[in-house]
């Protein structure tokens, strides 16, 4: 079992025949992923290595029962893309598109309020269950399937800890990249409350960062609603205010809000260890299970 | 992106938003000039993209020239929280009875675009709002629709603004709102927003900040971007396209994607170091920008020890140790020790590739944070 995504996903990518679009498809085809179409307006009726192109999503969905895509779209017309996902009814839409402009995103966050499609990012790395499906840009070979879901606003964080937790054979259910930026789709709570609804999740690791409240908001909901046990590890701790730490989601405000240190003491108060290394969340989770 | 305020306060007089008579200078004459046709008194400012330029002497007033000569003379040239000011902005001094805040802003807990109002302005606003939250009237706009008129209204009625300018600053309010969400605003803000003894209403300063994610598509906006006016290296990354920011420290730190390079910037604090910058060299590293972020740390004259840690997703190791290998192998001395640690993609075959006459390897991030924290201590030492 597993959260959002396993072997009978039927997978639309949006953007197949951009640089990125192909790359990534090639790479989920090699780990397992059922891609069963993709679109790129003007292209219909093509295809891409043996996966059948069309104009649209809705022309996909119906020809090829597609209940998931994976956005590999610009940004500049990443959020009609997302309007485009969402109208279609699917299951889940993950966007790995960097820089949508948060205006833009306001716009698709209302939209979506609307649907009960789960939107995962942008500017995130994707979703994988191991060994059955993976739907985004993550290396496939570093993760190991096991019962340990995994949260994390971060990238290349989330391979480190990965890395770390595969290392000392704790596998995953599930990890989702939630996204760096200011407004994302499904965020801790979400995905919170899908790891404790699985019942083969055993553990839930949060990676969070500085920048907004969301963490201290998935604190609250640990505590009043999350069985499973959680570890957590906060990235920036040493951010200085003011200054953007790469991700457009990444600021600690002027006035000091967002700071790693908030983060930290609310999910302690949460009863949620926070490692203060990658290494210290795989020994914390050993522990737990 | 962040506009200087005179920048500002022309795309605001550009939407009909009422802003002083002003003129910018680069000289005490020019400064001389232009108070000459506004006429006396006026008020001298730095044009400095820094909070509080008034507590630090970036804003003086002047009666008559003698005290212009004086201020400008000052202000030009001055070192105001480590930018040099280089032009003020010469406006006509607004005779004021009160003094309100207006903006707007991304509420991104809500995921929605807020507009703002209170009369307390004239001081810190997020000062107010940590103290007395209440203070400031807030309404959410619905990015569906746009913000409708009567919020504007409810707004300022909300703030509790005196009745006989209400009408007026909803006014302002609006044009706000509707310039901010045209011109992908990420804040816009008056504050403060004068209300003169004939009641008025004047955008006293004018704060516009612009969605860097946006500027693609506001050409006009993205031509205001400054020449460099900031930290030199921190210029050399915005031509490297790198995310840079410079810290206090003396241990460099390159890596790739933006929640690891943060973490490998705490494991050196946690382990007793103390990191120099945050240096994103992003996904897909090829050796040009390998050896360009090896030059840009190298060039830190304050970094004693240097940690590159890269977990290759897309990025492949062997691709990141040859650029090491070939940016290293073109000095005739290291500048400065390098610890790397690759992980993921080809991270093996990486790691086999590395030339370790010029660097040293570590296989885990926290080994290779504690040897290079090491090595800066001894530098130090």
């Amino acid at each position: 079992m597993s959260v959002l995504v396993d072997d009978d996903t039927r997978v639309v990518v949006q953007g197949i025949t951009g640089g990125e679009g192909k790359f990534h498809t090639r790479q989920m085809v090699e780990y397992g992923t059922n891609v069963v179409a993709g679109t790129s307006p003007g292209k219909g009726g093509q295809e891409m290595d043996g996966i059948p192109v069309y104009d649209t999503v809705e022309g996909a969905v119906e020809a090829e029962d597609a209940d998931a895509s994976v956005v590999f779209v610009p940004p500049a017309f990443a959020a009609d893309a997302l309007f485009e996902a969402l109208d279609t009814s699917l299951d889940l839409v993950v966007a790995i598109t960097e820089g949508i402009p948060a205006q833009d995103m306001s716009r698709v966050k209302r939209a979506e309020e609307e649907t009960d499609t789960y939107l995962v990012g942008p500017n995130c790395p994707g979703v994988i269950t191991p060994g059955e499906s993976k739907l985004g840009i993550l290396p496939g070979n570093i993760f190991s399937d096991g019962n340990v879901g995994l949260i994390s606003r971060s990238g290349t964080l989330t391979y480190q800890v990965v890395d770390n937790l595969t290392e000392r054979g704790l596998g995953q259910s599930t990890a989702i990249g939630i996204g760096g930026d200011p407004i994302i789709g499904t965020d801790f709570v979400d995905a919170l409350s899908l790891f404790d609804e699985d019942p083969d999740t055993d553990a839930i690791v949060m990676c969070g960062e500085i920048g907004g409240e969301d963490e201290e908001e998935a604190a609250a909901f640990i505590d009043e609603h999350v069985s499973t046990p959680v570890v957590g590890f906060i990235a920036g701790r040493t951010a200085p205010p003011g200054k953007r730490m790469g991700h457009a989601g990444a600021i600690v405000s002027g006035s000091g809000t967002g700071t790693a240190q908030s983060k930290i003491d609310a999910l302690s108060a949460a009863g949620v260890p926070v490692g203060d290394t990658p290494e210290e969340v795989a020994d914390a989770v050993a522990d737990l299970l | 992106m962040k506009l200087h305020e005179y920048q500002a306060k022309d795309v605001f007089a550009d939407a009909g938003i009422p802003v002083p008579d002003s003129a910018l200078a680069t000289t005490v004459e020019e400064a001389v000039e232009a108070a000459g046709s506004i006429g006396y008194p006026v008020a001298v400012k730095a044009q400095v993209q820094v909070g509080g330029r008034g507590k630090a002497g970036g804003i003086e007033l002047a009666d008559d020239e003698d005290e212009l000569r004086e201020a400008a003379d000052a202000i030009l040239g001055m070192d105001l929280k480590g930018y040099r000011v280089d032009r003020v902005l010469i406006e006509e001094a607004v005779d004021f009875v009160n003094e309100l805040y207006v903006g707007v802003t991304m509420d991104r807990g809500e995921g929605r675009p807020v507009a703002m109002a209170s009369t307390r302005g004239g001081v810190n606003i997020e000062e107010v709002a940590a103290e007395d939250p209440d203070a400031i009237a807030r309404e959410h706009v619905d990015p569906a629709f746009g913000m409708h008129p009567y919020q504007a209204r409810k707004a300022v009625y909300d703030a509790g603004v005196p009745r006989d300018v209400a009408r007026d600053v909803s006014s302002v309010l609006a044009t706000l709102y509707d310039l901010w969400a045209e011109k992908d605003g990420a804040d816009a803000e008056i504050n403060p927003l004068m209300i003169t003894g004939d009641g008025e209403v004047v955008a006293a300063d004018a704060v516009f900040n612009v969605d860097d994610d946006a500027l693609f598509r506001h050409p006009d906006l993205a031509e205001m971007e400054e020449e460099a006016a900031e930290d030199d290296l921190e210029a050399k990354a915005n031509e490297y396209g790198f995310d840079y920011v410079r810290l206090e420290g003396n241990v460099g730190i390159i890596g790739n994607g933006a929640g690891l390079v943060m973490t490998t910037l705490d494991l050196v604090d946690h382990y007793g170091g103390a990191p120099a910058n945050f240096l994103d060299i992003g996904g897909g590293a090829k050796a040009e920008r390998v050896t360009n972020a090896l030059d840009m740390v190298f060039s830190d004259p304050n970094v004693d020890a240097v940690v590159f840690n890269i977990f290759g997703g897309i990025t492949r190791g062997d691709e990141v140790a040859e650029g090491i290998n070939a940016a290293l192998e073109a000095f005739d001395e290291i500048p400065k020790p390098v610890v790397v640690r690759l992980a993921g993609t080809n991270a093996a075959e990486g790691m086999e590739i590395l030339n370790t006459d010029l660097v040293t390897v570590e296989s885990t991030l926290e080994d290779a944070v504690k040897r290079a924290v090491s090595y800066a201590e001894e530098v130090d030492a």
